[in-house]
């Protein structure tokens, strides 16, 4: 079969890509768009490792389709940063030592910028079961939210 | 050796070296390389617990367009059972060779029996399916207690145990006094029987690695390991190819916890690459790496111990009996040699078993074997407590190992901080915070236990070079699996005076650092700090003659400190500081670069010992048991960087809730795996837990010179035990199996008092 030409945005940035029509975006990202920030722990949805924005909306891109990215937004872990400024919740998942091995930080911090633009002032409650789908074996997740808690203030200060 | 106080970066938390990487997605882990002319490689694998390999035909798939090259056991050099070990650390070759590739027999459903190498994944895929095997199925067993029956299937006809052919592939025993005299003295004595299931590592990376040969047989291999220089040696001990010739690159690995101790891909993707002259690359699934690599051991253990009534363990008897898998070696070492060694028992046997069945041959994982042994130990311990109505930290207070105590499995304790951990727990708040029920009446509870775990030492590199600019290049050659390299920045910084910022760490690949052995045993940043203190002592050391040599004056008379040689004295002479900026401008005139290596097999690394106390709430309705309070309580030795100590201990007791409540290998009635995915292999999600408290205890090690102990592996030991505890003190009801799931719990409650309708 012919494959798919598919013209998308990525991290605002226009993109054409061809892919096989049941290649993942996932696929996609790591292979022919060279974006390999995200990550394949299972190809099944359940660790989370490769957690992308569809048009603000936070998915696996393990469960979505390369050809369902036509005319659409994506947001991956390349775009958090701005240039050489780190986006708070970066910032803050290295101070709160946040990560061990780092496989799936990428996806924890997409996961978790989702949560804060959606609730700018989350319960650790709120952050513990935003973060259920995202799976970390290293370490146990208390640094984690300990480090999106102080992002979330810290935004909230700066928007004040 | 000098215990370093006063420090301005060891204890602190600093960033680490690779972070900015890995939070803005550029760390490059093994999946994330790619080569020009790649091609993928595929496994296929044999779909029964236990056959005879009659035949492979691999004619069709060599055909199919697109495939490179095809590979079986023929190409992977053998190791013959008769020509007895060849051991690679801890792991016999002539089972890393079976494992890798099936050669007679297939041993469990998922062992590799041929590999495809072909232009794109879907073809080598479709290319396996071409594979023709002629298979003899044999009967099999996957279970202790059906593998150790007179009748079971025997996987390795040549394993002997009491003179007949058995899956019992060895046993050890550690013996101290006399236990029928000691149990004769006892006032109190329980024995209970225990079971535990095989739970995987869970590293969310799967094992992959891209490899390239080139026809001169010059080979690169990327991939994501706990030791680049144990990739190189299996490597070059399966394909013939000498070591010199392979560079083994450590990519970032995404967790290891034991489970990449050994290859299962790379000497298979050498062979495709060699055999096609492509670079080959191969991912596992996720569904392979459950089926195919780790877990470790179920378990049946038996443990007794009797007490007088003063509360002295005056005996105490262990027998444990693991699975090892599809080979031997599963770690009963751990089992049988820590499970009591936190106490001072005159009288003990501890015995371990290793049993072979027909799942997939165990990797280590975290402390292996002393989390199954301390499980079974913790419990009985606590039943003995409540029977002297003692308070269970008393109990292990009295009954603590000391400096002197000699232990069972052989060493006499030097100054150790068991009993700190102890106090640490009995005098914390949470011990103290009364527990009572939640707001809708669900009952909790509390439950303690300790652990130890050996600790390694061993072979270890380092290079610290000086930069012309005067900042610093450590080179180390352990792989870096949880902030390590930030500990290295930390001292490196600490003893040249500088910032921690100016000190750069990497990790070498095989051929650009010395040797350096496993990331494994938690031995990395008491090894690797040992070689790069004495470089930069080493560096210190030419900086203090070079700074002698401006001022004419002796080196003696020069002392190193922030950052800059001064004079010792005034005596000395009156001159300026010279920094190592300024030294490093004067290297080129002055002798030349400025760098250290030191290299070595070091010692002395002690045991650790970690005591947790753990609250639960029971969901009598659901079975559902959730952990509602924790505390862990570890003598660390001397905390580099306590935000990666911490983490050490947060994510062992995250692992060690999920084996006590949920995580566990289900098979099916034809001997697979059943659940191999992260849905139905349930490890802990971020709503399943709540912080995890730590209270590091510092006694230092006297032998190491920042007084550093391995932190990584007992954090998971006394975990199982005391979310078991914490059950009994909700429920007054005894688990004796793991996990202690909701269903388990809700027919266990059943069971003791049929339910009433919800009101």
């Amino acid at each position: 079969m012919a494959k798919l030409h598919v013209s998308t945005t990525i991290n605002g940035e226009p993109m054409e890509f061809l892919c096989e029509p049941a290649d993942t975006m996932l696929d996609a990202l790591r292979g022919q768009l060279g974006l390999t920030g995200s990550k394949e722990g299972c190809a099944s949805g359940d660790c989370g490792a490769c957690s992308v924005m569809l048009d603000g909306r936070l998915v696996c891109s393990c469960l979505m389709l390369a050809a369902e990215a036509e005319g659409r937004e994506i947001g991956t872990i390349e775009g958090m940063a701005d240039g050489e400024r780190l986006h708070p919740l970066q910032q803050k998942f290295l101070e709160h030592a946040a990560l061990q091995c780092g496989i799936c930080t990428s996806g924890m911090l997409v996961a978790s910028d989702a949560l804060l633009k959606r609730n700018p002032d989350p319960s650790e409650e709120e952050v513990r079961f935003w973060l259920a789908g995202n799976l970390c074996r290293c370490t146990g997740y208390d640094k984690i939210v300990r480090a999106v808690l102080d992002a979330a203030a810290e935004m909230r200060e700066a928007t004040r | 050796m000098n215990i370093v106080t006063n420090n301005k970066w060891i204890g602190q938390r600093t960033i680490r070296p690779d972070g900015v990487d890995k939070v803005t997605g550029r760390a490059a882990f093994a999946a994330d390389t790619t080569m020009p002319g790649m091609i993928w490689g595929k496994v296929l694998r044999s779909p029964h617990p236990h056959a005879r390999i009659r035949a492979i035909d691999t004619s069709k798939a060599e055909a199919l367009a697109g495939v490179k090259a095809v590979v079986t056991s023929r190409d992977i050099v053998d190791f013959p059972i008769a020509k007895g070990a060849v051991m690679l650390g801890i792991q016999d070759m002539r089972w890393m060779c079976r494992n890798v590739m099936a050669r007679d027999k297939a041993l469990f459903p998922g062992h590799p029996v041929a590999a495809v190498a072909a232009t794109t994944e879907a073809i080598a895929a479709e290319a396996c399916k071409l594979i023709e095997v002629d298979y003899e199925v044999l009967p099999w067993s996957i279970e202790i207690d059906d593998a150790i029956k007179a009748d079971a299937p025997i996987l390795h006809e040549f394993n002997m145990f009491e003179g007949k052919p058995s899956n019992i592939a060895g046993k050890i025993e550690h013996k101290k006094g006399d236990i029928a005299e000691g149990f004769a003295k006892a006032e109190v004595v329980i024995e209970r029987t225990f079971a535990t299931r095989p739970v995987h590592q869970g590293y969310i990376e799967p094992h992959a690695c891209l490899i390239s040969v080139a026809a001169d047989g010059k080979t690169t291999i990327w991939s994501s390991s706990q030791g680049q220089f144990m990739v190189r040696a299996m490597t070059s001990m399966l394909t013939g190819i000498p070591q010199s010739d392979i560079r083994a690159i450590p990519a970032e690995i995404g967790g290891g916890f034991g489970g990449k101790t050994i290859v299962y891909l790379e000497p298979v993707a050498t062979l495709l690459a060699k055999k096609s002259g492509r670079p080959v690359k191969m991912v596992m699934t996720r569904e392979e790496v459950m089926r195919a690599t780790g877990p470790t051991s179920g378990s049946k253990s038996t443990v007794k111990i009797g007490a007088t009534k003063d509360g002295r363990i005056v005996a105490a008897q262990g027998t444990f009996y693991l699975q090892a898998g599809a080979f031997p070696g599963s770690p009963i070492r751990g089992a049988a040699g820590c499970s009591f060694t936190p106490y001072d028992i005159p009288n003990l046997l501890s015995i371990g078993y290793d049993v072979c069945s027909n799942r997939s041959k165990v990797a280590a994982y975290r402390a292996p074997g002393a989390p199954i042994g301390a499980y079974a130990v913790e419990c009985v311990l606590d039943e003995v407590a409540h029977a002297l109505k003692m308070d269970p930290l008393e109990f292990r207070l009295k009954n603590a190992a000391k400096e002197g105590t000699k232990a069972a499995h052989g060493p006499v304790f030097p100054r150790i901080g068991y009993v700190e951990t102890v106090e640490v727990a009995k005098a914390h708040p949470h011990y103290h915070t009364p527990i009572g029920k939640s707001a809708d009446g669900k009952p909790r509870g509390r439950g303690v236990a300790s652990g130890f775990w050996f600790n390694a030492g061993g072979e270890s590199s380092a290079q610290v070079n000086i930069t012309e600019d005067g900042n610093v290049v450590v080179t180390t050659g352990h792989p870096d699996i949880g902030g390590s390299r930030a500990g290295i920045a930390n001292i490196c910084a600490e003893l040249l005076g500088i910032d921690y910022r100016r000190v750069s760490v990497i990790i070498g690949d095989t051929q650009t650092v010395g040797f350096s052995n496993l990331t494994g045993g938690s031995r990395v940043l008491f090894a690797s700090s040992m070689v790069v203190t004495q470089s930069t002592d080493k560096v210190i050391a030419t900086l203090r003659e070079r700074a002698a040599k401006v001022w004419g004056i002796d080196p003696e008379a020069v002392k190193w400190e922030n950052g800059a040689a001064h004079p010792v004295s005034p005596n000395a002479g009156q001159f300026e500081p010279l920094t190592l900026a300024q030294l490093a401008e004067k290297a080129p005139t002055m002798g030349g670069p400025i760098g250290a290596g030191v290299q070595l097999n070091t010692q002395g690394a002690d045991g650790g010992f970690g005591t947790h106390i753990c609250d639960v709430e029971v969901d009598v309705d659901l079975g559902i048991v959730r952990v509602i309070r924790y505390t862990a309580v570890q003598d660390v030795g001397r905390a580099i960087h306590p935000g990666y100590v911490e983490g050490q201990l947060q994510g062992g007791v995250a692992q060690g809730i999920g084996w006590a409540l949920n995580e566990e290998y289900i098979y099916t009635r034809e001997g697979k795996v059943d659940n191999p995915g992260f849905l139905d292999y349930r490890m802990p999600v971020c709503s399943d837990l709540p912080m995890i408290d730590c209270a590091l205890v510092e006694v230092p090690n006297p032998k190491h010179p920042q007084g550093v102990k391995g932190v990584g592996e007992v954090p998971l030991v006394p975990v199982m035990a005391a979310v078991a505890n914490a059950v009994y003190d909700a429920l007054g009801m005894r688990f004796y199996s793991l996990p202690m799931s909701p269903p388990k719990v809700s027919a266990a409650l059943d069971a003791a008092a049929p339910r009433q309708a919800a009101e």
